[in-house]
């Protein structure tokens, strides 16, 4: 467990959370190599079979990360994709992996430093929580 | 349309534990609509078995196949190519395709995913409520287009009764009285008249009353 590094995966939307991430990278900014950027037209585009899919490859979390409240570009993208994550999230803990490892964030695009800084809490909070007990199982599987 | 929910998961892990390979069915009608079967929750629920079970170390292999409708058997045969490697199959249709496959198929296992609910209506989106109990004999003609059989809590012909406060069914606050409904459009009609004539206790035979129905088109049928 002690060298363990988690996988997390952030779908990060075109118009805010995508673009900080970028400003982060042009400010020089660090942040934790563990989070995966897949970036997306806005968060009501992705679908909960895409979240659900990101565990089951072996993400140990994942991150929405949507424009902040009032501000999607497709005015009620990021509210729909908070209820899709509300639902996926009782989905984890109906399955036994926990709901706790999905997480839904709001920022703008000139939020570099918060992108940083969400970036680390949540790598750091899965970190703790150890790996998904999928991937745990399917790593074994493949070695065995 | 047909409404259903799915099963809780613990449930249906119990039903395909003893096998390595099932065939999980959607159906493109009614479940689809009510969001309960359709392709997506095809994928959500085959996401989540294999989730649940590579937790616990085995792998299941699922096969996913949304038919177009899965109560006529023209469909149903659609399956015959994939049923040889199937052990079990796990369907998201209502009742109808779950027996019709199970008709067609004798020899495989067949299991519900769902609970099939009722005939309803949306109300808006992701909230649907019953509307029509199939009782075989429509009284909306006289009721103001509000069944008294399927939404008065006690099915009265003559209602309302005492238990109607503020236009609420007793049985749950937040539940319209049917009655009332119907009253109410009555009066929109205006036809409070009709409110006066006393309903005949209903034949229940045209609905569950002489047992299981059928229906036979002549012209259809030949
Ligand atoms: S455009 Fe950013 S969340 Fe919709």
């Amino acid at each position: 467990m002690e060298n363990f590094e988690p996988v997390v995966v952030a779908f990060a939307c075109h118009y805010c959370a995508y673009t900080a991430a970028d400003m982060a990278g042009t400010k020089r900014l660090s942040y934790p190599p563990n989070v995966k950027i897949i970036r997306v037209p806005c968060t009501g585009k992705v679908d909960m079979l895409h979240i659900m899919k990101a565990f089951e490859k072996g993400a140990d979390g994942v991150c929405v990360a949507a424009c902040l409240d009032g501000d999607c570009h497709f005015r009620t993208g990021n509210v729909r994709a908070a209820s899709h994550v509300d639902a996926v999230r009782k989905l984890l803990d109906e399955i036994g992996v926990g709901g706790e490892r999905l997480e839904m964030v709001a920022l703008s695009a000139g939020m570099g430093e918060r992108f940083a800084q969400i970036a680390t809490e949540i790598t750091e909070k899965i970190r703790k929580l150890g790996p998904s007990p999928v991937r745990k199982v399917s790593v074994a599987a493949g070695a065995a | 349309m047909i409404t259903a929910e799915r099963k809780p998961l613990s449930e249906l892990v119990e039903c395909v534990r003893p096998y390595g390979r099932i065939l999980l069915l959607g159906c493109n009608e009614c479940v689809t609509v009510c969001a309960a079967g359709g392709r997506k929750e095809v994928g959500l629920l085959a996401s989540s078995l294999k989730m649940a079970f590579s937790k616990d170390g085995k792998n299941l292999d699922i096969k996913e196949i949304t038919l177009e409708r899965q109560c006529d058997p023209e469909y149903v045969e659609e399956l015959a190519p994939h049923m040889g490697e199937a052990e079990a199959v796990l369907s998201m249709a209502c009742g109808c395709g779950v027996q019709e496959v199970a008709r067609r198929f004798m020899d495989k296992p067949v299991f519900p995913a769902v609970n099939t609910k009722f005939m309803g209506a949306s109300e808006r989106q992701g909230i649907w409520s019953e509307r029509c109990a199939g009782c075989g004999d429509c009284v909306l003609g006289i009721t103001g287009g509000i069944c008294p059989i399927a939404r008065c809590s006690k099915q009265l012909m003559n209602g309302p009764c005492g238990g109607s406060s503020g236009g609420k069914c007793e049985v749950d606050a937040e539940m319209d009285c049917a009655w009332q409904l119907i009253w109410d459009r009555l009066k929109a009609l205006g036809l409070e008249k009709r409110y006066e004539e006393n309903m005949p206790a209903k034949d229940w035979r045209p609905g569950r009353g002489a047992g299981p129905r059928k229906i036979i088109r002549e012209d259809l049928a030949r």
